[in-house]
Parts: structure tokens; C-alpha cells; sequence
């Protein structure tokens, strides 16, 4: 029996009877269907991470805040020791005194910082409050501000990023403003002047004036307006216009540029130094990074279910063979005293139980690649939409021939057993067989 | 062609051990016909099976054109089986669902014989035995008269040099038995080698010679024949 015959006739086998090879494939459509979209799941969110990553660009800027090492030692050996120079967050609150032990950055850590090598310059996130934007007489709106947008470079609509070293106040406008403020689209608005409108520690409002140079896409880094360094001192500036003198002010963090060339290495001997002064640096890949391992973590469990379920459809296999095997004695007996070989009638059983688990696998994967299209397609005009360019599953060549692989590996390794048990009969055992 | 020296057969062990073959000589020239004749349970179909290679013997030496059966090589046996000899099997074994010409051309399937001549050899083998018309049709469907005549088919559609055929006629009446028994001496005229295993006195007697079993040893008898044999 030639090859083509062979897989003929095991495909001509698998369809003989229906029932049994339909539920087995159910079975294996189940496992494969699942894998499918786990792994599109994890290749559309990692491939929107890195989009975001790529378009973040910012490998030479360092977050950095005190780090957390009291926080554990806390908890180990009881409080810490009163430390009157220490600063902390909630001073400024009724009753919250030292118990809220964030530790924060005062401008004596902002000098230590700038005085670490490699650090070109820092500086500290201070938080401002704009109450409103407005353009052209077209009504005041909220304006809420992206804190970390001196880090971030956005994925850009239109105009260009904001500028560390620009003398002009710069914002960057989210896509989702434009309508309300009267721009008729993104490239209408670069260039445009808006006013901002801030009060003072006395409640007094004052406007701030400032520039568009660019209108972002929304993405997972905040959704906020992006503001220029010059734009958020001169905001900083009016906020802090009748504050009363205070013992220094305080950072929750502060952020810090690198040279932009800078290698791994090179980064993880700053972070190093940052350490040893007591101080946390994470470069923006760093803080993804986490969000990626938790997906990639969930992704896995997901993974691991499908697998499980491909693991019953293999037992599936092995007994639908097996069915396979014993109904079919009398045949495999007849075809050995007609001169089959063992091999070929191996062959012929294990076919048989790649094609059923190609059948499975192939299935589950065009129709999880159907399926999972639609409603990831849904998904990014209503309830992701939010995030720009997130497909929340995206099907990949490789990953599907991978898993249409393995799964027919898996039927392979399944079919072994029955297979072995066909080959072995003697042909006249099997011809008395009732 | 095919020579048998003293060869026993047993089945199961200890108490339940069945001595079926006691030790049995024969020889079967090539274009003989040879008549196996016994009792049921005399151990005909088991001494068929032995002279076919199906099965082998506990001891005694099988020579198959000379050589020791026992020292051929799997492939050598499986080549044997396929192309050399041809089987009619008493309860038939066709696949029920199988269409007639799918049936027949099973044993060149085997050896790897292409589509197109597998096609065209199985439709001669069916017209030799006048099944032409049925080539299509489910095996399941035929009457018991034609799925013997595709089970002849099937055994001569490789030209095989022996064809061993287990009660051919066992469960045909009178009429369609004499037509496949026919059939059977036509390809014997032929020059291919005839092993039936028969209880039927009348077959046994259009054969050449014939091998009476009892209780599995060889009962040595006149050889029988029938004025009407051809
Ligand atoms: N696999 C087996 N296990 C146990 N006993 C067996 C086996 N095969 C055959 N026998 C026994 O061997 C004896 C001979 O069997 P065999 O099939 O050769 O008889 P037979 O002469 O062909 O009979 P029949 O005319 O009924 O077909 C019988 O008694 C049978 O019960
Ligand atoms: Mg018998």
C-alpha cells in the first residue's frame, strides 16, 4: 500500500463512522478553539504593549522615587525609628500625621538625584489642578492633565511631541477634546492657542495661555492633556501664588533623562547608584514590564486550561481508536493474510489519528479565528475603544500552525497505543475474531 | 511447490490444551488440485491456514518452494501472502460497506499497484466472473451466491500461483455451488494451484487428489474420483 493510499484510506475510515469521529473532534475542537484564542489574546495585547512602548520611545527617562525598603522592615521588626528630617505624604492632612508612610522626594533628594552619573537632568512630578480649557469663545470645559506626560511620547494624531527645552507654554490635546472645544479635526488644531484657567491657593482664578503642538491618541498611559515643562511651571507658579512659606516642598516622585544611547548595562549601573542612595529608578519599559508579566501570567493560566482540555480530547482519541481497533479485527486480519505489512497497518491507525486531530485542530482554529475577529473587532469600537489600536486578539500564521502542529502531535502520540494493538494481530486470530 | 513434513498444531495450554494437527505430511504440486476433506473440527481450515502461512506450525518443517518457511523474513511472507497465493475465505470478510470493485482490488491495493490499473484489473477479475454490473454496488447488497463469486474474485485478481479456498461452496445451495465450484476448476485449467478445504464428497472428487483428516492425522484413503469430473 503506497502513502497516498494509505492516508486515503484512513481518511475513508475516520468518516465511517460518523457519530464517533464527530464527537472526538468535538472534543479536540474544544482544546484547540481555546488555545487559539489564548494565544491570539496574548499576542494582540503584547503586540498593542510594544506598539505603545515603541511609540513611548522614552528608553532615556527614569521615574524614580524613595524606595519602599522601610515598608518591609515595618512590617518585620515593628515601626521604625522617628526620623524628624524624614519626609513623608499626609503631613498636610488633619490626623494623618506620619502614619501614611509614603516616603517622598524633597528638593535635597532632587539635588542628590541630579548629582548621580549618567543623570543629564531631573525633574520632580508636581501635580497641577487646571480647573478649565477653552478655545476661541467656545465655552470653558475640564481639563484634566496626564501627570506622566514629560515621560510618555504618545502615539500622535497629528502635530508634534511636547519639548523639554521649548520657551513657548506646549500642550498636547487627547483626540477626545477636540469635538467639544470646536476643532474641526486634529490638524486644524495644531498651532491654535487655548486658554487655560487656573485658581491660586486663595481660590482666585487666573489664565494661563499655551500653545497646541500636537493631538494624541488615547492610550493606556493616562488620557489626559499633556503639558510642556515651561507650561506646567508657569501653572505650578500661579497654584503656589498667596501659599504661605512651608518647611520645602515634597515630591511623590521626580523624573530624570538619560543619555538616550544609553545601553542596558549602562542603565542598570545608574538604577544601581539610585539604589544605593535609597532611591528607585524604573525606565518605562520597567513599569510595562510588570503590566506584561501579569498578562503573559494570565494568558498562561488560560493556556494551561486549553491544554487540558487537549489532554482529555487525546484520551478521546485513544478510545475512538480503539472502538476503531476492535471493530475493524476482522479487516486488519484480512488485509495481513492478504501480505499488509505491521508498519503500513500502524501507519493506517496512526493517519487515521492525525487526520481526526487535524480535523479538530483545524476547525477550532478557523472558527476561533472567525469568532474571535468579530468580537475583537466589536470589542475595539465600544468597550476598548477607549484604547486606540488595541485588537484584542490578533491571529498570527505561526502561533495557528503551531497549534494545528502540536495538536496533531498530540492525536499521534494517541493513536500509538490502538495503533500498535492493530499491527500486532495475527491474521488468523483476527479472522476468527467474532 | 509447497511441502509439509510432520507438522503439528495446538491450541491453549495445560488442561485446556487441543492437539488440532498431530502431525500431518503432505506435499501440493504446482497445477494440482488438492482436496482437503474431514469432519468438522478435524482440523482442515487449521492445516490451510499453516499451508498458507497464516499461522505456523508448533513443530515440523513447512517448505515453501524449497525453503524453511520459518527462516523467511517477515517481508518475504507478507510478498508471499500478497502476490503467490489467493484466499476465499469461508465466511467471505468483505467490508460491508465497501463498494464491490473496492473489495476486490484490495489485495493490489496492498501491493501498491497505481488507481488506474487497480481499476481496470478488478473490472477484468469481475467479468470473469460475469459481477461486471455490480461493481458499484455496496458488497452488503449482493446475495450470498454473488458476494462468493467477489470473494473468487478477489482471490484471483493479483495472479496468484495457489489459491486456497475454505469451504467455497459451504453455505451455496446446489446450483450456485456448482457454478463457483466451475469457476474454480476453469482457473486450475489455468495452471494456478488449488488447496480447497471441502466436506463435501462431490468437490473433493472433481479434485486431483485428496487429503482425509481425522482428529487431526491423515486417514489414508482410495483416491476418489467422479465419472463426471472434467
Ligand atoms: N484458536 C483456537 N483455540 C482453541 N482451539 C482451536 C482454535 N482454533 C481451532 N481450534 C480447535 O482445533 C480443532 C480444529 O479446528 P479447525 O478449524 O481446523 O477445524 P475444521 O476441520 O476446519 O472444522 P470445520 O469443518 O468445522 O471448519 C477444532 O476442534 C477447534 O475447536
Ligand atoms: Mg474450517
Amino acid at each position: 500500500m503506497n502513502f497516498v493510499d494509505v492516508l486515503r484510506t484512513a481518511v475513508a475510515n475516520s468518516f465511517r463512522s460518523k457519530l464517533r469521529t464527530t464527537l472526538t473532534v468535538v472534543a479536540i475542537f474544544i482544546g484547540a478553539f481555546t488555545l487559539t484564542i489564548t494565544s491570539a489574546i496574548g499576542t494582540g495585547i503584547s503586540s498593542y504593549i510594544d506598539t505603545q512602548i515603541a511609540s513611548i520611545g522614552a528608553s532615556d527617562v527614569l521615574q524614580i522615587s524613595k524606595a519602599p525598603e522601610d515598608q518591609g522592615a515595618a512590617a518585620d521588626n515593628g515601626p521604625a525609628e522617628y526620623d524628624p528630617n524624614a519626609a513623608t505624604s499626609g503631613g498636610g492632612f488633619p490626623g494623618g500625621g506620619a502614619g501614611l508612610s509614603f516616603a517622598m522626594l524633597t528638593d535635597k533628594d532632587v539635588d542628590t538625584i541630579a548629582g548621580t552619573a549618567g543623570i543629564l537632568d531631573v525633574n520632580p512630578v508636581v501635580s497641577v489642578s487646571p480647573s478649565y480649557i477653552e478655545y476661541g469663545g467656545n465655552g470653558k470645559y475640564e481639563l484634566s492633565v496626564n501627570a506622566t506626560s514629560a515621560v510618555t511620547k504618545p502615539d500622535l494624531a497629528a502635530g508634534v511631541q511636547l519639548s523639554s527645552d521649548a520657551d513657548t507654554n506646549q500642550i498636547l490635546l487627547p483626540t477626545s477634546y477636540l469635538e467639544n472645544l470646536g476643532f474641526g479635526d486634529a490638524e486644524s488644531a495644531v498651532g491654535e492657542t487655548v486658554t487655560i484657567g487656573i485658581p491660586d491657593y486663595q481660590a482666585k482664578m487666573h489664565e494661563v495661555e499655551a500653545t497646541v503642538v500636537g493631538v494624541q491618541n488615547e492610550s493606556l498611559f493616562g488620557s489626559g492633556a499633556g503639558l510642556g515643562q515651561r507650561l506646567t511651571d508657569a501653572l505650578v507658579a500661579v497654584q503656589d501664588t498667596g501659599k504661605p512659606a512651608g518647611p520645602g516642598r515634597t515630591y511623590f516622585a521626580a523624573t530624570a533623562h538619560i543619555d538616550s544611547n544609553a545601553s542596558q548595562e549602562q542603565i542598570d549601573a545608574i538604577k544601581a547608584d539610585l539604589a544605593a542612595d535609597g532611591y528607585r529608578g524604573q525606565t518605562v519599559s520597567d513599569q510595562i514590564g510588570t503590566i506584561e508579566t501579569v498578562i503573559s501570567g494570565i494568558v498562561g493560566v488560560l493556556n494551561a486550561f486549553a491544554v487540558i482540555a487537549l489532554i482529555a480530547a487525546g484520551f478521546g482519541i485513544i478510545n475512538t481508536l480503539l472502538m476503531s481497533v476492535q471493530e475493524r479485527t476482522r479487516e486488519i486480519g484480512l488485509m495481513k493474510a492478504m501480505g499488509m505489512s505491521g508498519g503500513k497497518i500502524y501507519a493506517l491507525f496512526s493517519a487515521e489519528a492525525v487526520f481526526i486531530g487535524f480535523l479538530g485542530s483545524a476547525i477550532g482554529a478557523l472558527v476561533a479565528i472567525g469568532v474571535g475577529s468579530l468580537i475583537s473587532g466589536a470589542l475595539a469600537s465600544t468597550l476598548l475603544a477607549d484604547l486606540e489600536g488595541l485588537q484584542i486578539m490578533q491571529f498570527a500564521p505561526g502561533p495557528v500552525a503551531l497549534i494545528i502542529g502540536v495538536v496533531m502531535l498530540i492525536a499521534f502520540l494517541a493513536g500509538t497505543l490502538p495503533a500498535r494493538r492493530a499491527a500486532r494481530q495475527n491474521p488468523i486470530d483476527a479472522l476468527r475474531y467474532e | 511447490m509447497l511441502q509439509a513434513q510432520d507438522i503439528r498444531k495446538s491450541y491453549g495450554r495445560g488442561a485446556a490444551r487441543f492437539d488440532a494437527l498431530k502431525g500431518v505430511s503432505l506435499t501440493v504440486h504446482a497445477g494440482e488440485s488438492v482436496a482437503i476433506v474431514g469432519k468438522s473440527g478435524s482440523g482442515k481450515s487449521t492445516l490451510m491456514h499453516l499451508l498458507a502461512l497464516l499461522d505456523s506450525p508448533d513443530e515440523g518443517v513447512l517448505l515453501v518452494e524449497g525453503s524453511n518457511a520459518a527462516d523467511l523474513k517477515p517481508k518475504e511472507i507478507n510478498r508471499l501472502r500478497n502476490e503467490d497465493f489467493g484466499f476465499v475465505f469461508q465466511q467471505f470478510f468483505l467490508t460491508p460497506n465497501a463498494s464491490v470493485l473496492d473489495n476486490v482490488v484490495l489485495p493490489l491495493k496492498i501491493a501498491g499497484v497505481p488507481p488506474r490499473e487497480r481499476r481496470e484489473r478488478g473490472m477484468a477479475a469481475l467479468a470473469q466472473l460475469e459481477l461486471a454490473d455490480k461493481a458499484k454496488s455496496k458488497a452488503v447488497n449482493l446475495s450470498g451466491g454473488q458476494k462468493q463469486r467477489v470473494v473468487i474474485a478477489r482471490a484471483l485478481v493479483g495472479s496468484p500461483k495457489v489459491i486456497f479456498a475454505d469451504e467455497p461452496t459451504g453455505n451455496l445451495d446446489t446450483v450456485t455451488g456448482g457454478l463457483v465450484e466451475d469457476i474454480l476448476f476453469d482457473l486450475n485449467k489455468r495452471g494456478i494451484t488449488l488447496v480447497i478445504v471441502t466436506h463435501d464428497v462431490e468437490l473433493a472428487a472433481r479434485c486431483d487428489r485428496q487429503i482425509f483428516l481425522r482428529d487431526g492425522l491423515e486417514e489414508h484413503r482410495p483416491t476418489i474420483t467422479t465419472g463426471s469430473a472434467s
